[in-house]
């Protein structure tokens, strides 16, 4: 199936570390490296969005440019010779991520990304897990405790590597602008945007631009306590709350949901979410939850009982009810929140068992 | 929907209305407005209520509520008029054109504007807009269908969608969006009074026979049974007297729903399966705890008609069961037995009984992505969009259909027009999300949508308590006063138990599709 009549791309030709590779005119070098299966470390970019630019751990040398270019958002040209291995480009790599280490301390142990972090794993790959920042440092500036744009997230600066992804995500892909970067050079934030009226935030709490930032730096405030990537188990669903049916994965810690997460590439949401399938799912452990069955006393109140006493009364009383006054007196109301299956078999219970098309569904409310 | 969320993108033109869809539908609405500022698409919003994504559209038509089939016919009055109609497509796909030309010329523009309010110069406009686009998107939720000409609303829209042309290719089509996540797989399961699974009518002996067999019955019933808004009033008389309800709450989600307890109050016999003790479940005789959606496995078919896997991350919590294995056990007590061993078995049964669903099996939708049906067989692709050669019926048919106005009307000792819908933050009423702490603090509480002119004058400001009545019943709630509903026209959503606004909302009919008319009562506010 074709969506659109968009005319088709000129391929032209790059050599990437001297592998020959033809991308489709407008691609970026980085498009063209991982065509060619060269690895570029990235922090800034995601797939999703447009090139943002701000990491420049993604330097690659292009032959007969002096400068070392940004892979991300660097147009791929005809006949470009690109180098993305090689000790220069490993020393200059190390220093930008250096940089971004010192304002954002290895303080791996307690962080829920741990063992699942590209910047961590860089850290690794360029050699900077021993390095004393104490140069550093001194120059790095202590953070007032700031306000996000949501009740329900918290933004730790400290963390922050000013990447700029949690702006764009909001302003490109869910159009709000809700969040900008204020102040300069080491004193930058992420801050909310107000509305012009009443001074209230954009922001719809989605999520969003917790999903895609890189550091863990902007946080779930009411979730459960989270556990390490390596005891997680990712279940993919369909999202529960509305006719778009969202995928989502279910991450589960010792037999309970603590959170939800998305793949980019998935279902009809392409990894986005609302608030309701992102942060609507600590009502599964709620101590609400009914877990046995109950049945009316003799005093007229609910008390708890066993399957078998709850399911032969109710089978008994509903036989009573067809017996003597006719299927029609019987009726059952299916839901639209129920599975496929559960609503064949409801329907089928009640047009087989109870013998009455008595059956509906909330589709009209 | 006729055609997939993915065609919105590509439409010249959007129309929406009687959606939120910013609010129910966020995903979508994405969609919506990135295809509008990328410049691609025109969107027209038609909404009393100053909804967000307002500010993206080209045009804004402010209809009074209940007055949707006068703007639908109005538009149509235009395009005819301009000669914008598809005289092709009417000519080989259509029948009735002659007979809805006709009613038509009742709605010219100046008599539209008298009916909705919406100057006759937009009505012009955006007619002409929607007529020349190649491809136009016709998207709405219940603030079309929760009228008493509910059904007729839908087909003004569908006449609409024909008339220009618009059915049957890519970003295209009349797409209602379903609001709970499985109304589209629940009616394709048959889970309504009048047809079987796959749409196959409980009159026809045929179908009866084919069921019968594959579910071992010696026969099935064969007259249409009672809707779900026709239950309460028979229960109400002593008709029904026993009653199944799985995970719905009518005592908050029902029209009048005062009468809607009266009724539960009234049954020999209540039997209610949901995962906490809802508003109805503590009116129950028996509740049977099920399991939540996290925890069972099994499909649910989505608003573009994709069926997709839903999968149990955790075992069912305390002692509770998923609705499959409670629904068979209680089968197998009442004599009949249902003998499946999981979702995917009974999945493979619903494959070889619902012909559209045939070539849809769980390994295929785990490797594919989810499968929209119709897919008859294993080797189709599935079908992102309906009616492509053809309407199912032969020729589409083009129905004339007339105003007819909202059942109750605004008076003296009620002066305002009621009208509800969901916030973003919650579900339906509430007993999932009031639950998750991060939403009910985003949402804690429902809040009264009223225009300045209305509140000030009685001395309503932002924030006050108010009560608000109808003929039908009294809650409480919070005023929030805003530009966003216009005069004489209040909102409010239904998700809050301590505000429980279908108190207050009527349950007239509309006379087909048995929808309450959740969409328009008269009140009066005062303050607390
Ligand atoms: S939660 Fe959503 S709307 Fe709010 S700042 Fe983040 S991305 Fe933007
Ligand atoms: S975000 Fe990554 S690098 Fe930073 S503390 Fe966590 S694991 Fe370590
Ligand atoms: S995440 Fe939001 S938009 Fe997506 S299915 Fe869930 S409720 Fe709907």
């Amino acid at each position: 199936m074709t969506t659109t009549t968009a005319a088709e791309k000129k391929i032209i030709a790059v050599t990437i570390d001297g592998t020959p590779v033809g991308v489709p005119e407008g691609s970026t070098i980085l498009d063209a490296a991982q065509k060619a299966g060269a690895r570029i470390p990235t922090l800034c970019h995601h797939p999703s969005l447009a090139p943002i630019g701000s990491c420049r751990v993604c330097l690659v040398s292009v032959a007969g440019v002096d400068r070392p270019a940004t892979a991300c958002n660097t147009q791929a040209l005809a006949g470009m010779a690109i180098t993305t291995r090689s000790e220069g480009l490993f020393n200059l790599r190390r220093e930008v991520i250096k940089m971004i280490l010192a304002h954002h301390p290895l303080n791996c142990t307690p962080c829920p990304l741990n063992g699942d972090c590209r910047l961590q794993d860089m850290a690794y790959e360029y050699d900077l897990t021993t390095f004393d920042f104490s140069e550093y440092l001194l120059k790095t500036v202590e953070f007032p405790w700031k306000a996000f744009s949501t009740p329900i997230l918290d933004y730790h600066p400290r963390r922050c590597i000013l990447c700029g992804r949690c702006v764009k995500v909001c302003a490109e892909i869910r159009g709000l602008g809700a969040i900008t970067m204020n102040g300069a050079g080491a004193h930058t934030v992420v801050e909310p945007v107000m509305a012009d009226r009443e001074s209230q935030s954009r922001c719809i709490s989605c999520g969003e631009c917790m999903r895609i930032c890189p550091v863990n730096a902007i946080e779930e405030r009411m979730g459960s306590a989270k556990g390490k990537p390596w005891e997680t188990t990712k279940t993919q669903t369909t999202c529960t709350y509305c006719g778009v049916g969202c995928q989502l994965d279910l991450n589960v810690v010792g037999g309970r949901v603590v959170g939800v997460t998305t793949r980019d590439d998935v279902g009809v949401n392409r990894g986005r979410l609302c608030s309701k399938g992102r942060f609507g799912y600590t009502f599964i452990h709620s101590p609400d939850r009914l877990s046995r069955p109950l049945v009316r006393n003799a005093a007229g109140e609910l008390e708890e009982t066993t399957w078998t006493t709850a399911l032969t009364l109710v089978a008994r009383e509903f036989r009573r009810i067809r017996d003597n006054h006719g299927p029609q007196a019987l009726a059952a109301l299916s839901s639209a929140r129920c599975t496929n299956e559960e609503n064949y078999l409801f329907q089928r219970l009640a047009r087989q068992v109870f013998g009455t098309n008595n059956v509906d569904h909330c589709a009209r409310l | 929907m006729t055609n997939s969320i993915a065609e919105i993108e590509d439409a010249d033109v959007i129309l929406i209305t009687g959606t939120n869809t910013t609010e129910n539908h966020p995903i979508i609405a994405h969609s919506i407005k990135r295809a509008v500022e990328r410049g691609t698409a025109k969107l027209i919003v038609v909404d009393p209520r100053r909804i967000d994504l307002v500010d993206q559209a080209n045009y804004w038509l402010r209809q009074r509520p209940g007055t949707d089939i006068a703007w639908l016919n109005g538009l149509l009055h235009w395009i005819v008029k301009k000669n914008l109609h598809d005289k092709n497509f009417i000519e080989e796909r259509c029948e009735g054109f002659a007979e809805l030309a006709a009613e038509l010329e009742n709605y010219p523009p100046e008599r539209v504007e008298e009916i909705t309010g919406i100057p006759a110069a937009e009505i012009r406009a955006a007619a002409e807009l929607i007529g020349r686009a190649d491809r136009a998107s016709f998207l709405y939720a219940m603030g079309i269908t929760q009228h008493i000409t509910g059904t007729d609303n839908v087909k003004a829209i569908a006449n609409l969608a024909m008339v220009t042309g618009n059915v049957g290719r890519w970003g295209t089509g009349v797409n209602p969006l379903r609001g709970q996540n499985n109304v589209q797989g629940a009616c394709d399961m048959g889970a309504l009074p009048n047809v079987l699974p796959g749409y196959a009518p409980v009159a026809d002996p045929e179908a009866r026979k084919t069921f019968a067999a594959a579910w071992g019955a010696d026969k099935l019933p064969d007259t249409p049974g009672l809707t779900a808004t026709e239950i309460m009033p028979a229960a109400h008389e002593g008709k029904v007297r026993g009653l199944y309800i799985l995970g719905e709450n009518p005592v908050i989600s029902d029209a009048n729903a005062g009468h809607a307890e009266e009724a539960l109050r009234k049954l020999d016999f209540l039997v209610v399966e949901d995962i906490f003790l809802t508003e109805t479940a503590r009116l129950a005789h028996v509740v049977l705890p099920g399991a939540s959606w996290a925890e069972k496995d099994g499909t649910f078919t989505n608003t573009e008609r994709r069926v997709q896997l839903v999968r149990a991350a955790i075992e069912p919590v305390g002692n509770s069961f998923p609705d499959w294995r409670i629904i068979q056990r209680l089968a197998q007590l009442m004599g009949v037995r249902f003998d499946y061993s999981s979702p995917e078995q009974i999945f493979n049964e619903i494959r070889r009984v619902v012909p559209s669903y045939a070539g849809i099996s769980y390994a295929r939708i785990e490797r594919e992505g989810g499968l929209q049906w119709p897919c008859p067989n294993i080797d189709h692709p599935g079908t992102p969009f309906l009616h492509a050669g053809g309407f199912k019926r032969g020729k589409g048919l083009l129905t004339p259909v007339k105003h007819l106005p909202p059942a109750e009307q605004p008076d003296a000792e009620y002066p305002l027009v009621l009208t509800t819908g969901r916030v973003q933050y919650h579900y339906h009423t509430g007993s999932m999300t009031r639950r998750c702490r991060s939403l009910n603090t985003l949402a804690p509480e429902a809040i009264l949508e009223m225009n300045p002119a209305d509140a000030t004058g009685i001395g309503i400001a932002d924030g006050d308590r108010v009560a608000v009545f109808s003929r039908r019943g009294s809650i409480t709630t919070r005023a929030g006063i805003t530009e966003r509903v216009p005069p004489g026209v209040v909102f409010t959503s239904f998700h809050f138990s301590e505000s429980p606004v279908n108190r207050l909302t009527n349950d007239a009919l509309d006379p087909i599709a048995k929808i309450p008319e959740l969409k328009v009562c008269a009140v009066r506010v005062e303050k607390t």
